[in-house]
């Protein structure tokens, strides 16, 4: 049994990690430089990385591997080096993990090809599944636990990250962006995702959301999956706050106590893997962990309550529910 | 035929009645019909322009507002965006021809240490879709990279994106140089992408911060006709 599930078994919740973008920046990574650049010529600081996500208390950390297909790869002239930089992160990650005293989680991160599936854009399903599976295939090479594809928009390509993780017999997980509406850019909403989920046959050991707009959306996104009464269990990695600019810095308005707050909120609301993601830093998951564990469960909050301390919603709706989807009348052909 | 609506015949509607339908087909992203009522209009002596203004700009607006309501989502919008398209590829050598007013000229990318395109690739399509031309220079640009393009294909809109808080602050840097040059009142200057908001638009000084691609559209030829009208 892999070791994610086996952790699923046992405990109640788990705990994920924060950001990775926002830690590398701090760690001197240059905007426009490819991350995965880094597990080889800076593999310090990306064990480093994950080393601060295990030292916070998280159960499962996501490799360096976000932009690690070839279609991302390629905008960094790298796109011969899937195999390379992807085995490379999850050997980091192994590394680390294994020397952690406890059972961690290793996640090779997969993230969105970025580009747009045919008919409307030039990516075709077959093209999509080979480059997943050579991604997915390195960092189970290099010794990842499972797969984690993250921030994806389009279902078509959930559907082929499925298809290419079932070729190499991977486990994965698999989380949407919801940052349209309370859908995903591409029209998904938090029921239709679940629908989905269960449709596959490899399915996920864990589905959910991640980064979005701000931690109240993300909310309403857990509750909309819970509603529907998945069998899969569901994962909630959401930004802390959102950012500002201040005095010509960037900086997300999330504090590590509001975080802890949404930790336990989105855990009431059914998630069971819980971490953050865009400016979750390591004082932010040391105090969702504190939460986590210092908070008996409770119901799940109410809107009311998820505004008042998280924030409001950036739409009215989200898309679900009995209310009737506006529709504008047409003439004659339908 | 199984189906006696698809049966309408579009030369048999009058004008009034054919540009609704059109609507109608842009929004429902029937490219092939669009084509053939930009056909039938140009038969029945349409200039090209009212053409392009009455009836597929105006189709693309009511688009935009659906997307911009929640209604409408991104497949849906590059379906109409793709039905322009087609009406577009027909009128364009007329309007050239005829020397109609163009809409504007955009020149659009992601800034220096931005890799992320799929905003700004949903903009460029969305404003081609409405009209304008679009000068699309790819992700990771330079300030030197925009300003020459600015000023080699005589634009008349920047468009700026950034996905990443890191990346946000160059827009400032492309804006601050244009001041110095002395040229940043030759042009419009929009931004968008998901870490920005109006506050951080106005800090820069930029035009306006486009929400998403509806918003940007709208913005862009609001600002296209204050432009005319003091010309």
């Amino acid at each position: 049994m892999d070791l994610l599930s086996k952790l699923l078994a046992e405990k109640d919740w788990l705990m994920a990690d924060g950001a990775t973008g926002t830690n590398l920046f701090n760690r001197g990574l240059e905007a426009g430089e490819a991350p995965e650049l880094w597990n080889v010529d800076q593999p310090e600081k990306i064990k480093a990385l994950y080393q601060d996500a295990v030292d916070s208390g998280s159960d499962i950390f996501l490799t360096n591997s976000f932009g690690g297909t070839a279609a991302r790869l390629k905008l960094h002239n790298a796109q011969h080096r899937v195999r390379e930089l992807n085995k490379a992160a999850a050997e980091l990650g192994r590394e680390v993990a294994d020397k952690a005293g406890r059972p961690v989680v290793v996640a090779g991160s997969v993230g969105p090809t970025g580009e747009i599936f045919e008919p409307l854009g030039p990516l075709s399903h077959g093209e999509a599944v080979e480059m997943f599976q050579e991604q997915g295939a390195a960092l189970m090479e290099g010794g990842a636990d499972v797969l984690w594809l993250e921030t994806i928009s389009a279902p078509e390509e959930y559907r082929a990250a499925a298809e290419a993780f079932a070729n190499i017999d991977a486990p994965w997980v698999g989380t949407m962006s919801f940052d349209t509406a309370g859908r995903t850019m591409m029209g998904m909403t938090s029921s239709g995702m679940v629908e989905m989920v269960q449709g596959i046959e490899n399915r996920p050991l864990g589905f959910g959301a991640n980064c979005g707009v701000g931690a109240s959306d993300l909310l309403r996104t857990i509750q909309g999956f819970a509603a529907a009464n998945p069998e899969v269990p569901i994962v909630a990695k959401g930004n802390a706050g959102i950012p500002k600019f201040v005095h010509g810095h960037i900086h997300y308005d999330g504090t590590p106590e509001l975080m802890g707050q949404y930790a336990v909120m989105v855990r009431n609301s059914g998630a069971k893997i819980i971490g953050g993601c865009c400016g979750t830093m390591p004082e932010h998951l040391v105090a969702m962990r504190k939460a986590l564990e210092e908070t008996p469960m409770g119901p799940p909050p109410t809107d009311a309550e998820i505004t008042e301390v998280l924030g409001g919603f950036s739409s009215a709706s989200d898309g679900t529910g009995d209310a009737p989807a506006p529709k504008r009348v047409r003439r004659r052909r339908k | 035929m199984s189906d006696e609506e698809d049966d309408l015949i579009l030369d048999e509607l009058d004008d009034a009645e054919l540009v609704l339908q059109m609507h109608d087909d842009l929004y429902d992203g029937m490219s092939d019909e669009i084509a053939e009522a930009v056909h039938i209009l140009l038969k029945r002596d349409w200039t090209p322009y009212d053409i392009l203004t009455k009836a597929l700009v105006e189709g693309m607006r009511i688009v935009g507002i659906d997307f911009r309501d929640g209604i409408l989502f991104v497949p849906e919008v590059l379906l109409a965006a793709g039905a322009m398209k087609k009406g577009m590829h027909i009128l364009k050598p007329l309007l050239v021809e005829t020397g109609a007013p163009q809409l504007g000229k955009v020149v659009i990318g992601t800034v220096k240490g931005d890799i992320h395109d799929i905003g700004k690739n949903l903009v460029a399509m969305m404003m081609e879709g409405a009209g304008f031309e679009i000068i699309d220079l790819g992700i990771n640009n330079p300030v030197e990279d925009y300003i020459d393009a600015l000023k080699r294909e005589k634009a008349d809109i920047l468009g700026m994106s950034a996905l990443l808080t890191t990346t946000m602050p160059y827009m400032k840097i492309v804006i601050d140089t244009m001041v110095e040059q002395g040229i940043r009142d030759d042009y419009i200057v929009l931004v968008g992408g998901a870490p920005l908001n109006e506050e951080f638009g106005k800090a820069i000084g930029s035009d306006a911060y486009c929400r998403d691609a509806a918003v940007a559209v709208e913005t862009a030829k609001e600002f296209m006709a204050r432009k005319h009208n003091q010309a």
